[in-house]
């Protein structure tokens, strides 16, 4: 890859971020609408290192009740036992389903941590226009905009656990307070995702204008 | 820019390098020299084939929407839910934002989605379409992150082994819709070829289509 390689930006185009349409804008500071699909037409995704900040911060302050707080209490006529995401693991792994343990501990604590620490890691080398290893960061990125949703597993086994085992006053299981944290995890990782422009990766190649637009 | 016939340029979306697409063989698919992004797919009947899907697939919402997913019997009790029973439980126990946010990902999201791409699919099958078409397309994409149903089988695999060990759960109905639910999905999104559709859709600014050269637009 040759320092000239030409981008779009380069070549005063703008790749339309809805429908990919290359436009010539004739005004580089008000590029305007696209003509296919009407959409506004930005060099880069608008605001992306400062969004894409924001939701990582918020979602690693939810991170730590998501992670403390139980997700779910199974109430029977003698106890009453709160549960958290590890405990869940744990319960998971003693009653000799170590691969399910295994895709809930991935799911529910490493994919969220692992995002947050790839997406920082990313910002940062946006910040220092840092480009070795570009290559590597784009498919970084790409993974971690691929396995976020994956998070949201720990949502669904509390849901129905909930909504199957209500039989009470035998037995019931009722929803904790960790599972809105939770959710917030994930969603904010989501949206800080969908916020990063992975060509500002790229934009140090050229030291252009554009870099935080 | 020189064009040559049916060589069109782009601009790869990962890192906005600019790459000339040559005319590509069925099922042949580029990718970025720089990043390994794909740029361009050549999907073999990319229209007819993902309607089909999209009906089915609707047929598959619809079963995995009104039929038990299981039922649970323990202590001489029975008990049994749907999708949405799983949300309006959450909702009847006070958590009334894990509720829509379950409803939404589970139901609402890959409804919408299905729906808009049936009617897009529909709507481009004569060129030009009209440009309502690609607002469809865009709602449908914005939808797809956020349909979850592969995470919430998953999901209740990993509930009903919870459970197992309390008491006795059968599988229902919906339980296999939602799993042919996920094949299609997926099915969907392999044969499913967006630049087929802005191909056809009408210009909001349609002089802008005749100014600019082959794939490329210019604003005034």
């Amino acid at each position: 890859m040759s320092e000239a390689a030409l981008t779009a930006a380069h070549a005063g185009l703008i790749s339309c971020q809805i429908c990919r349409l290359l436009v010539r804008p004739a005004r580089a500071d008000q590029p305007g609408h696209c003509p296919r699909c009407g959409a506004n037409l930005t060099w880069r995704r608008p605001n992306s290192v400062q969004r894409t900040w924001a939701f990582v911060i918020a979602a690693a302050i939810c991170y730590i009740p998501a992670n403390l707080l139980p997700v779910m209490t199974t109430n029977t006529l003698v106890s009453s036992e709160p549960d958290t995401i590890i405990s869940g693991v744990i319960y998971l792994y003693n009653t000799g389903s170590w691969p399910l343990a295994l895709i809930v501990l991935i799911a529910s604590v490493m994919i969220p941590l692992g995002k947050l620490v790839a997406l920082v890691y990313l910002l940062i080398a946006v910040r220092r226009r840092s480009v070795a290893n570009n290559r590597e960061r784009t498919h970084l990125y790409r993974i971690i905009d691929l396995i976020g949703r994956w998070s949201m597993l720990d949502v669904f086994v509390d849901t129905f656990v909930v909504a199957l085992v209500q039989l009470q006053p035998l037995m019931s299981v009722e929803p904790g307070p960790g599972v809105p944290f939770f959710m917030a995890v994930v969603i904010l990782t989501m949206l800080a995702a969908q916020s990063f422009d992975p060509r500002l990766l790229w934009d140090s190649h050229h030291q252009q204008r554009f870099a935080h637009g | 820019m020189t064009q040559v016939a049916g060589v069109e340029t782009v601009a790869c979306p990962a890192c906005d390098l600019l790459q000339e697409v040559p005319p590509l063989a069925p099922g042949a698919k580029v990718r970025c020299v720089r990043c390994s992004e794909t740029l361009a797919e050549a999907l073999p009947d990319p229209l007819d084939r993902t309607l089909a899907l999209t009906l089915a697939a609707l047929v598959a919402l619809i079963v995995a929407n009104t039929m038990p997913l299981m039922g649970l019997e323990a202590v001489g009790r029975t008990a049994s839910t749907t999708i949405i029973g799983g949300a309006q439980e959450m909702w009847l126990q006070g958590r009334e934002l894990t509720a829509v946010v379950v409803a939404f990902c589970a139901v609402v999201s890959p409804s919408v989605y299905l729906l808009c791409m049936l009617f897009l699919l529909l709507a481009v099958r004569r060129a030009p379409a009209p440009h309502w078409t690609g607002q469809l397309l865009r709602w449908a994409e914005s939808m797809q992150p956020w349909s979850m149903n592969e995470v919430m089988l998953l999901g209740i695999l990993v509930a009903l082994t919870r459970i197992a060990t309390l008491a006795r759960v059968i599988p229902g109905i919906g339980m296999y819709a939602v799993g042919a639910l996920i094949v299609l999905l997926a099915a969907i999104s392999v044969s499913f070829d967006r630049t087929e559709i802005w191909r056809r859709v009408e210009w909001v600014d349609e002089r802008a289509r005749r100014r600019g050269t082959s794939g490329t637009g210019v604003t005034q």
